[in-house]
């Protein structure tokens, strides 16, 4: 086991090297506007020095003068030591504003993450039970519909019935005008109610592969030898059910939810842009438009590492809750 | 012979022809068509062909093609200003300095009506009347006045300027004194606060008309002759032998337009309605139809409005006969916009999910068919890709692309070829998984003993028991690829103006006046998405059943 994690880490390693070489390669293609319009700014100022020497000077600074390569292995050198630099757009070392805006969107994440859990699961496995009857085929659509919805076409539905014609909430953002006024409840209260929408968007747009994969693998469980083996003991449909099949059910699922587990810090980009939720998606939606290399360069490699964590994850909590696959 | 014919009319029960074979593929269809959610999906996705692809054809507009619509629009008509300034009449063939306009004010309220101007020549005002003057060029003469009539007679009515028995006009200044400087005028125009209206279109007044008109009005004389025509004053109206001819008034009137008239009567119909403090008056305009027009006072300056029709670009139209989605922020129609957005969304979709399978198909095939080192090296390249964030990577290379000014059509191309290299990994996964799996059964073993060529062995017996995953695999992948397309064109960097897509027309609600007044611009474009990409699920899962009877039974 512990052989198998190291080696798995280390595969991780070098991948990520190669994915962060890509990524930087890319982002060195992406346009410097913006070291161009500071150049601008800061030539025009009197007695400054011309636009083209501020360009080089910026340049320098932001370590864009180099080779793609050369260049690559600087950023890497400090990244390692887990120094990313300063975010151009927001001014701030891009850790600081990383830390500033990352809990806004793990709270969406892990809201959305549970409610998912407590309904795509029982629907999935009511689903397989009445395999061909109403129950499935009205589950079966909702979770399609579910898939197929565009999240920014859900959201703006969403707003324009509750925020537009009903009023309840306000269309963006994450705290209301009044927030500095309210007690410390009340402002706790304020956040939640402006997670709603954003909340439930993410729900309906990711609650149906879930609901899919718990009904293929509970028809699968259905379908196996010793589930008809229980039956024949004449063990109550109910305990057929929630002993014998449930907990064999449970073992890809868990192995699925582990390895979406680091996707929490990813931030969605989309419904947080949309909302105008202030967390790690919206913010770099905001680095990308502004061209912002430090920021974007990071959330890049963040997300590339969630994945390969997801992944690890999932390989060890499958071992972990199936004992057949530590054998092999 | 018997025998057979027997068994044709008799059929046993154990008989095999009794059991109609379907072939394997024949097996797969009918089990799909049984399921009928693959139907409505199938029923959605000819909709959609059909309406994209043949309702581009029928529809009459194009969809770049803008539409403009006539509105009616207050726009100004006239503007009326109270004269404060002296209006010059110049007689034929005098030319006048060009500051004469203030020389005259100044010299009208300081009464020194002999002034230099700028370019050194002495001009001179005879004081007619109230703010009327005759502007006069002057020379000093050495003339003495005692014990002239007509000098005495001037300056009994109180003026500046006579005319002596040799016929010369001679202006003096200083009254009274013992020796008032004298010059001998020669008349240059006259000044004074009153603006001019022919009766007639055509008519435009000689100098004469002016002079005599305005002295006789300051004067308060109702007749004078002029050209041996009787002129008669009343009031506003000058009438020549008994036919109104001008109508003098103390409002200058502009027109807001270059070339329209403004006939003295609407004028007098103007006035009279400011002169009553009404805030409009109407007036019949050429076909005699009665025109509201609209007064709206600007520090003493009037300007009269009228609805006037005017094309506008028909934006944000409401669904109506000619446009029956409505119209755009561009005045575009919708209708077309959809159906060309349409041809565009799924042609990305299936030229994506096309190279797609190209790609994934020949790497994951060598990968698995291989093994060893090949299948490792190409599987960690797998995992590479694997690894990078899509949706954060589409954003970064839209803003390049940006940057790069690329065409619509440059966007469109590649879009496709971007999405394609991104998303061929879970493709390459499948196939090698099926293959691995694939090789290792007998009847891999016994194609290898039978000694046919590897070219045979994977097109002909690995391949073809691939297709089914994949065509699943490819029919959900073609709803992701054009909800990531459509994704993209929502935020503004995928597809862009004037090509249209179904994701670039929901943009419009980022403008949340838009969003919550005109819902017809972004509620169809969002339904045709949704269900575009629900059909090709529906069809990929009722495929996934027909292809693998295992999972339903």
């Amino acid at each position: 086991m512990k052989k198998f994690i190291i080696r798995r880490l280390l595969i991780s390693v070098v991948l990520l090297f190669f994915v962060s070489l890509i990524i930087y390669t890319i982002m060195r293609l992406m346009p410097t506007s913006y070291v161009e319009s500071q150049a601008m700014a800061l030539a025009t100022r009197p007695g400054s020095k011309s636009y083209q020497e501020w360009v080089d000077q910026l340049n320098a600074q932001y370590g864009l003068d180099t080779g793609i390569i050369q260049g690559y292995f600087k950023w890497a050198s400090k990244a390692i030591r887990l120094n990313f630099g300063d975010s151009w757009y927001f001014n701030q070392p891009v850790l600081q504003k990383f830390s500033n805006v990352i809990w806004y969107s793990f709270g969406l994440g892990l809201a959305a993450f549970l409610i998912e859990i407590l309904i795509a699961i029982p629907a999935g496995i009511l689903a397989a039970r009445k395999q061909y009857m109403f129950a499935d085929y009205a589950i079966t659509v909702i979770a399609l519909i579910g898939i197929s919805l565009p999240s920014f076409f859900f959201a703006t539905i969403l707003k324009y019935i509750f925020s537009i014609k009903l009023g309840w909430v306000d269309l963006y953002g994450i705290v209301s005008r009044m927030h500095e006024t309210l007690s410390d409840t009340g402002k706790v209260l304020d956040m939640i109610r402006h997670m709603v929408l954003p909340t439930l968007t993410l729900v309906v747009v990711s609650i149906g592969s879930l609901m899919r994969y718990t009904r293929a693998n509970m028809l699968e469980v259905l379908n196996s030898d010793y589930i008809r083996t229980a039956r024949a003991k004449g063990l109550s449909e109910n305990r057929v059910i929630n002993h014998h099949a449930f907990r064999n059910t449970l073992i890809p699922i868990v192995t699925l939810l582990g390895g979406s587990l680091p996707g929490l810090f990813g931030g969605a980009m989309i419904t947080e842009t949309l909302f105008q939720i202030p967390g790690i998606g919206y913010t770099f939606y905001q680095c990308v438009t502004q061209g912002d290399i430090p920021f974007v360069m990071f959330y890049m490699v963040f997300m590339a590492v969630l994945i390969l964590l997801g992944n690890l994850i999932a390989d060890i909590t499958y071992a972990l809750v199936d004992p057949r696959v530590r054998v092999n | 012979m018997e025998n057979t014919n027997t068994q044709n009319e008799e059929m046993h029960l154990d008989d095999a022809a009794r059991v109609r074979v379907l072939s394997p593929g024949m097996m797969v269809f009918k089990r799909f068509i049984r399921n009928k959610l693959a139907i409505v999906g199938i029923v959605i996705i000819a909709f959609m062909f059909l309406f994209s692809f043949v309702g581009g054809l029928i529809i009459p507009y194009s969809q770049s093609q803008v539409f403009y619509t006539t509105e009616q629009i207050l726009k100004d008509y006239a503007g009326a200003t109270a004269i404060d300034q002296y209006q010059i009449q110049q007689a034929e063939g005098a030319t006048l300095p060009s500051d004469i306009f203030s020389k005259t004010l100044i010299a009208a309220s300081t009464g020194k009506y002999v002034f230099e101007t700028r370019d050194g020549s002495l001009l001179g005002l005879g004081n007619v009347g109230e703010n009327v003057y005759v502007i006069y060029s002057l020379e000093q003469v050495n003339k003495l006045l005692r014990k002239n009539a007509a000098y005495d007679e001037a300056v009994a009515n109180g003026e500046n300027f006579f005319t002596d028995s040799d016929g010369k006009t001679y202006v003096f200044q200083d009254t009274g004194a013992a020796n008032p400087d004298v010059y001998v005028g020669t008349e240059l125009g006259v000044a004074a606060m009153k603006s001019f209206t022919s009766f007639d279109k055509n008519e435009t007044f000689p100098y004469e008309f002016y002079r005599e008109s305005l002295v006789a009005i300051a004067n308060g004389e109702k007749e004078f002759e002029l050209g041996g025509s009787k002129y008669t004053v009343d009031e506003d109206v000058v009438l020549k032998d008994g036919a109104e001819y001008a109508l003098v008034s103390d409002v200058n009137f502009n027109a807001a337009n270059a070339g329209v008239y403004l006939s003295p009567a609407y004028k007098e119909a103007a006035l009279s309605a400011v002169a009553k403090g009404d805030s409009s008056f109407t007036f019949p305009d050429e076909d005699g139809t009665e025109v509201e027009y609209r007064i709206e006072n600007k520090n003493g300056q009037y300007t009269f409005k009228k609805f006037q029709e005017t094309r506008v670009i028909d934006t944000y139209a409401r669904p109506s006969k000619e446009h029956l989605v409505g119209t755009d922020a561009n005045g575009m129609d919708l209708l077309a916009r959809l159906m060309y957005g349409g041809r565009i969304s799924l042609l990305i979709g299936f030229v994506v999910i096309f190279i797609e399978v190209f790609i994934g198909m020949i790497i994951g095939g060598v990968a698995g068919f291989f093994g060893g080192w090949v299948d490792n090296i190409l599987m960690r390249v797998v995992d590479v890709v694997y690894c990078i964030p899509t949706m954060p990577l589409y954003l970064i290379l839209g803003s390049i692309m940006d940057y790069y000014q690329a065409s619509a059509t440059t966007r469109i191309y590649m879009l496709c070829v971007i999405m394609a290299v991104i998303g061929w990994v879970g493709i390459a996964r499948i196939v090698r998984g099926q293959i691995l799996s694939l090789r290792e059964q007998e009847f891999m073993v016994a194609a290898e003993a039978t000694g046919i060529s590897t070219y045979r062995r994977i097109f002909k017996h690995l391949i073809p028991n691939v297709v089914p995953q994949l065509i699943v695999f490819a029919s959900m992948g073609l709803g992701d690829v054009i909800l990531a397309e459509a994704t993209l064109s929502f935020l503004g960097l995928g597809i862009k103006y004037p090509a249209a897509s179904w994701g670039s027309i929901i943009n419009a609600v980022n403008d949340s006046y838009v969003m919550s007044n005109y819902v017809f611009v972004w509620l169809p474009a969002g339904l045709f998405i949704l269900l575009t990409v629900l059909a090709f699920n529906f069809i990929g899962d009722g495929l996934r059943d027909a292809f693998d009877p295992k999972m339903k039974r």
